[in-house]
């Protein structure tokens, strides 16, 4: 392999992993706040470039499998319980609150830090850049060129990072009833194909199955809006007389 | 020992939120389906539709036990 060819393959390659590292990271700030979004972002970071640096080569030694089951299940049933409250609050309130960045957001502490959001940003930081990572060793080794295929995933890195900060301001232009089901979409539908994934069990066209998980909790949430609404705006049925 | 015990149990608090939030089906719902798929995979069936399908119905038993 060439080294423009280990480039682009490194960077192409990086890039799936980074668009989910970013939705993750943006879905989150977005609902839950930037301060401790980032610093769980950072805290990632942090873990994986000790990580990167004490195994180096080796790092295909981590348990990478395990660590998908057990990030996608934490994922997966916290993403279903913010699907469910949004669904519930898109039922009541339909696409109110477009633009509110004042629209006060369930269980976020007034002050100090939100574990949640860290705890969330974190785990796809972590995730994704051991993905990342993986990619760099596999490329760079099989391409005898490491640095070239380390420079490749940096620039899918910095190019979709910086995207990602620029997506911030379309994000909050969803209406705030509907941010809280779209992430929960997301986060569901992650989880769902990383703890299947970790368990072994390989997607129908790998990577292009987030798309239709990500289609699949859609139609499920809109299927169950509607229900909820129907209910909700049932006429009572009027009362058999005796 | 009573700050440590203190921040253990806010620990524990902090996961059992996390996990198991306002109703525990979701997560007891989401983990026999994934070792029902880790089964039926390792019996040789593909599995890989079980778990959005459990949790799509989980979503609608956990929005008529929390209505």
């Amino acid at each position: 392999m060439s080294h423009s060819s280990v480039f682009a393959v490194a960077f192409l390659g990086a890039a799936v992993e980074v668009i989910e590292m970013v939705i993750i990271v943006v879905g989150v700030g977005s609902i839950r706040g930037w301060r401790s979004t980032w610093l769980g972002a950072g805290a990632g970071l942090g873990v994986l470039a000790v990580l990167v640096l004490a195994f180096g080569t080796a790092l295909q030694a981590v348990p990478i499998g395990v660590l998908r089951v057990v990030i996608g299940f934490l994922l997966l049933v916290f993403g279903l319980q913010w699907l469910r409250k949004g669904i519930r609050r898109v039922s009541v309130n339909g696409l109110r609150g477009m633009g509110d960045r004042n629209a006060p957001a369930e269980g976020i502490p007034a002050s100090g830090m939100d574990w949640t959001a860290f705890v969330l940003s974190f785990k796809g930081v972590l995730l994704e850049g051991l993905e990342v990572a993986f990619i760099v060793v596999s490329v760079g080794l099989a391409g005898q060129a490491l640095d070239t295929a380390a420079v490749g995933a940096a620039a899918a890195f910095v190019v979709l990072a910086g995207a990602g900060l620029l997506a911030r301001g379309v994000v909050q232009r969803i209406p705030r009833s509907a941010l809280q089901l779209v992430v929960g979409t997301l986060l569901s539908s992650f989880g769902t194909f990383w703890a299947v994934q970790g368990l072994g069990i390989g997607w129908p066209g790998e990577d292009a199955a987030i798309p239709g998980l990500v289609g699949w909790y859609l139609l499920v949430a809109a299927g169950y809006v509607a229900l909820l609404r129907r209910e909700t705006h049932r006429p009572a049925l009027p009362e058999v007389a005796r | 020992m009573t700050v440590i015990l203190r921040w253990l149990t806010g620990f524990g608090r902090f996961w059992y939120g996390f996990i198991v939030g306002d109703d525990w089906t979701v997560a007891a719902t989401v983990t026999a389906a994934l070792a029902a798929t880790w089964l039926l995979h390792t019996a040789g069936v593909a599995a890989w539709w079980l778990p959005p399908a459990a949790a799509a119905a989980v979503v609608g038993v956990s929005l008529r036990r929390t209505g």
